[in-house]
């Protein structure tokens, strides 16, 4: 376990290193900071001063090592916008864009198990057309959209729920979460739902043809000739056989799932990272561009660990040599 | 009366492109405590026996019709309740290839415990005392650590040791081998064999073996049915099968063993293949490969002819 957790890290690094390169160098494309520090008006000299002073006539490498040394540090520059580190900035962000990202991630765990479990078992059922029907479907229609149609329905013209914004939040350990209170999870119901709409129909094709093609093993038609109930041979000896190909794929989905708040946050004006980062494009606030690029590259890098822990513990073959079999 | 007596059974695969009839018209008896052998090529629906008996046939298999009596209840007839509560308890199964029939992700342990409380009521900790008898009883090395293993820490050899202990544990009346060696190396397949033979002889436990090589029977059953094509077209004693053949295509397999062959001479092979089950000839199923065939045989079926403990279903037995 030690040893893999070990290699883990080595690889977690080194994928940092890329990320931190790649955000890093893209900054340059993005237009020049002095305009957006400085505006027009300051004279050509006084320009050149500012740059020499900031370290942007020095060479690449250079600029990229004072980057990481900072990056270490835990400065990631400061935003020209907000005037503040930007790490912070995210930081404030960050529980908006978590608390979302748990939620869709609960209605995903919710449905998926049992719709797809149930239409593998059952694939000749009406529901499990029904669902299979819906999910070909879900794939297809963007998050936008799902949102826009929720928004209209539940806001517009039923008035249910809210369709911006928080609402109520409370602070536990320090972390401002919506999900301890009513108003709180009033608003967070929508977002999360068209969330979850994009991932969800994912989840339920790939249990159902992974619980299907399990139940088709061999140790499941001898889980039968020992004459184990059909529930123990069907949740215990094939379900924990589909676990393995879901937890890999399914943990990289929520990872991407980062990526689809961008959209959601968006549309439902929800004060997380993903909402921010679209603003800070629009403001060509580059320092905040680059540390949202590699936050977002550290929590994808956490949660494949997460799940290949969690793999490691379903799986045996790979628990003791932290590669697969 | 017998304990298992199958009647006349059909067993169909219905497909969409034709019915394949698996078994036709296939009837046999195993008495307490007898070892059976039931040998064939591929395809000629032995597997297919098996599974019926236990009503594990695989999709879209069924049976059409005929009798298991089994203990005095028609297996073919069970709710699926009254089904479970026989397999893996009263009749065990081999299966053929240990390396997918363990589960991958379960303990040996808990493999062998859910079976006994499948069919028991008993604490983990008895279950996991008998378990470790019958993994002594196979001959496992340290049995005590292989309970805590996973499938893939063990050999081919040592898995078919765990299938065959955990057949064993709620000391059945009969386990069905389907090729329990036949995907092991040749080296450990007279060790399961012999291993196999002496737990049926100590425990008195009756034996299917089912295998396409008629040298895995001999010295291990006392009676063999030979299959083509859906049919048992011999059966009687082992050794006098093999030491006379009635069928033909008893004399063909016989003939292809390596122990027949003198040194030095190519093994002899009997020509051409088994024909399809969705279209099997009329009138004998081998008459086209057979060298003593004559009109009668294209046109007629030969009945399996009773002859004391011995039958045939040919009409020039040799
Ligand atoms: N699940 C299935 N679906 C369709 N046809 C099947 C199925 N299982 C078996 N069959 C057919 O039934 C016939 C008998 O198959 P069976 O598996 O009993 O043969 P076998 O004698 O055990 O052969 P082998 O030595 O290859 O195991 C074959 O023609 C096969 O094609
Ligand atoms: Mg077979």
């Amino acid at each position: 376990m030690f040893a893999f957790l070990l290699r883990r890290l080595g690889q977690a690094v080194v994928v940092m290193l890329v990320i931190s390169l790649l955000s890093f160098s893209i900054q340059d494309e993005l237009g020049d900071p002095l305009r957006e520090l400085v505006g027009q008006s300051v004279s050509e000299e006084t320009r050149e001063e500012l740059r020499e002073e900031m370290g942007l006539n020095d060479p690449f490498l250079a600029q990229y090592m004072r980057f990481l040394r900072g990056a270490l540090r835990g400065d990631l520059g400061v935003s020209y916008f907000f005037k503040r580190p930007a790490l912070d900035v995210i930081l404030d962000k960050l529980p908006a864009t978590i608390d979302l990202v748990l939620a869709a991630t609960f209605w995903i765990l919710l449905f998926s198990v049992p719709v797809g479990v149930f239409a593998a078992v059952n694939p000749r059922h009406w529901f499990s057309n029904l669902a299979m029907g819906l999910s070909a479907v879900g794939i297809s229609v963007p998050v936008f959209l799902t949102a826009i149609f929720l928004i209209y329905l539940f806001s517009v013209e039923l008035g249910w729920l809210p369709s911006y914004g928080r609402g109520e939040t409370t602070e536990i350990f320090g972390w401002e979460t919506g999900l301890l209170t009513r108003d709180g999870l009033r608003h967070l119901l929508l977002p999360s739902i068209s969330l979850a709409s994009v991932i969800l129909p994912l989840f339920v094709r790939m249990i159902r043809s992974e619980m299907m093609e399990a139940l088709e093993a061999e140790y499941v038609r001898f889980a039968r000739a020992k004459g184990l109930r059909e529930g123990r041979v069907r949740m215990v000896h094939a379900f924990k056989n589909t676990l393995l190909p879901v937890i890999t794929v399914g943990g990289v989905q929520i990872g991407i799932m980062v990526a689809y708040t961008i959209l959601t946050e968006t549309v439902f004006q929800w004060p997380g990272m993903g909402f921010m980062f679209l603003e800070a494009i629009n403001r060509a606030d580059t320092p905040l561009i680059v540390a949202y690029l590699i936050v977002v590259g550290l929590i994808f890098v956490i949660v494949n660990t997460v799940v290949d822990i969690v793999y490691g513990l379903v799986n045996p073959a790979v628990k003791l040599t932290g590669k697969p079999a | 009366m017998p304990l298992l007596s199958v009647q006349n059974l059909e067993v169909v695969f219905p497909l969409p492109g034709g019915t394949v009839r698996a078994l036709r018209n296939v009837s046999f008896d195993l008495d307490r405590g007898e070892r059976i052998g039931i040998v064939g090529e591929s395809g000629a629906g032995k597997s297919a026996a098996a599974f019926a008996i236990l009503n594990l046939l695989g999709k879209p298999g069924k049976i059409q019709s005929g009798r298991i009596l089994f203990d005095g209840h028609d297996l073919a007839a069970l709710d699926y309740e009254a089904m479970r509560q026989i397999r893996g308890n009263r009749i065990s199964m081999i299966f053929q290839d240990p390396m997918v029939t363990l589960n991958p992700v379960l303990t040996i342990g808990a493999q062998m415990t859910e079976t006994l409380r499948a069919h028991r009521r008993m604490t983990r900790a008895r279950a996991r005392d008998i378990a470790l008898e019958k993994l002594r009883a196979v001959q496992i090395p340290s049995a005590e650590k292989r309970l805590a293993q996973y499938p893939h820490e063990l050999s081919g050899g040592m898995r078919q040791r765990v299938v065959i202990a955990t057949a064993l544990l709620s000391d059945p009346q009969i386990i069905i081998a389907d090729e329990p060696t036949t995907a092991l190396d040749v080296t450990i397949q007279a060790e399961i064999l012999e291993l196999l033979l002496r737990l049926c002889e100590d425990f008195a436990v009756g034996l299917i073996l089912i295998t396409h090589d008629l040298g895995v029977v001999f010295g291990v059953t006392q009676r063999i049915l030979v299959m083509y094509a859906g049919r048992i077209i011999e059966r009687g004693p082992t050794a006098e099968v093999i030491g006379a053949p009635r069928h033909p295509y008893t004399r063909g397999l016989i003939d292809a063993l390596p122990s027949a062959a003198r040194p030095g001479t190519p093994l002899k092979q009997i020509p051409g293949v088994m024909p399809s089950l969705h279209e099997i000839p009329s009138g004998c199923a081998f008459h086209d490969r057979c060298e003593f065939a004559q009109a009668r045989c294209a046109a007629e079926t030969p009945r399996l002819e009773e002859q004391g403990a011995r039958a045939a279903a040919c009409h020039f037995p040799l």
